[in-house]
C-alpha cells in the first residue's frame, strides 16, 4: 500500500499540511495537554529530560540547573507552535522544525503512558488500550512524514 | 564495544589529563524512529546521510553510539541539543 504523505515540501520552500479537520483538531488539542502535563512534572514525561551525567549525580544536579528550565521552555514552544498552526494550510521550514520536536514529546509522553517496547508496539484491535496505541502510530506516521518533508532542507554535509 | 568515531586515545598511565576528550553518546530507545534519529544526525552535526545512517544502526543494533567528542563544554552543548530532539544522549569521559 503506497501510504499518502500528509507533509509535503511545496515548489516556494514551504511545507503543505494534507490534512482532515478532525486531525487538524486533535493535533491543535494534543500539545496543550502534553504542556500541562511538562508544567506538572508528570512521571509520563520523564524521558523528556534525559539525564546527561547517569554516573556523576553532582554533575547531573548541576547540568539540570544551567539547561533543565531551557529545554522545558524550547519544549513548550514547540508545542505551543504547533498548537497554534495545526489549522494551517502551511508551514514553513523553522515551524515545521517545531512540529518535528512537538511531536517527539508527543511520542515519548504517550510512549511512556503505554510502555512501548520495540516487541511491543501493537495490541489486538479490542484491547482497551488500542485507541491510544493507533494515536501513537498515527504521530509516527505524522512525524516520518515531517522528516521526510524537511530532508530536502538539509544542506551539503560539513561534518566528518 | 568499538566506538564509531575516533577519539584520542590518552596514553597508558596518562589518565589523569584533564583534557582528556568526553563523548557524547546515543542510546538505543524503542520510542525514537530510526528515520528520525538520521535526521537529527545530519542536522546536528552537518554529517553525511549515510554516517548518520550508519551511527543510527550501531545505536539500534549495539544498544549506543558515540555521536561527537571533544571538550566537556562542547559535549554540554551537543548532549542539550540532543536532548532539545528527544534523543536519550549522554557524556563520559575517556579513559
Amino acid at each position: 500500500m503506497i501510504r499518502r504523505r500528509r507533509i509535503r515540501a511545496d515548489r516556494h520552500g514551504r511545507f503543505r499540511l494534507v490534512l482532515t479537520e478532525p486531525e487538524r483538531s486533535l493535533l491543535s488539542r494534543l500539545p496543550t495537554q502534553a504542556a500541562a502535563l511538562l508544567a506538572d512534572g508528570d512521571p509520563s514525561t520523564t524521558r523528556v529530560f534525559p539525564v546527561a551525567y547517569p554516573a556523576d549525580s553532582a554533575a547531573e544536579a548541576d547540568f539540570r540547573r544551567l539547561m533543565g528550565s531551557e529545554l522545558l521552555a524550547a519544549q513548550q514552544e514547540a508545542l505551543a507552535t504547533m498548537a497554534a498552526t495545526a489549522d494551517r494550510r502551511t508551514l514553513d521550514a523553522e515551524e515545521l522544525d517545531r512540529w518535528l520536536s512537538a511531536l517527539e514529546v508527543l511520542r515519548l509522553v504517550l510512549g511512556t503512558q503505554l510502555d512501548v517496547t520495540e516487541d511491543h508496539a501493537l495490541v489486538d484491535a479490542d484491547d482497551p488500550q488500542a485507541p491510544a496505541f493507533a494515536l501513537y502510530h498515527y504521530l509516527s506516521a505524522l512525524q516520518d512524514d515531517a522528516v521526510e518533508a524537511l530532508s530536502a532542507t538539509l544542506g551539503e554535509p560539513t561534518g566528518d | 564495544m568499538p566506538a564509531p568515531v575516533e577519539v584520542e586515545r590518552p596514553e597508558a598511565g596518562d589518565d589523569v589529563r584533564p583534557d582528556r576528550p568526553w563523548l557524547v553518546i546515543v542510546w538505543n530507545d524503542p520510542i525514537n524512529l530510526m528515520s528520525y534519529v538520521t535526521f537529527v544526525f545530519q542536522k546536528l552535526f552537518g554529517y553525511s546521510r549515510e554516517k548518520a545512517t550508519r551511527l543510527m544502526l550501531d545505536v539500534h543494533h549495539k544498544g549506543r553510539a558515540v555521536v561527537t567528542s571533544g571538550p566537556r563544554e562542547r559535549a554540554e552543548h551537543d548532549v542539550f541539543r540532543l536532548h532539545r530532539y528527544g534523543l536519550w544522549a549522554t557524556m563520559e569521559q575517556t579513559g
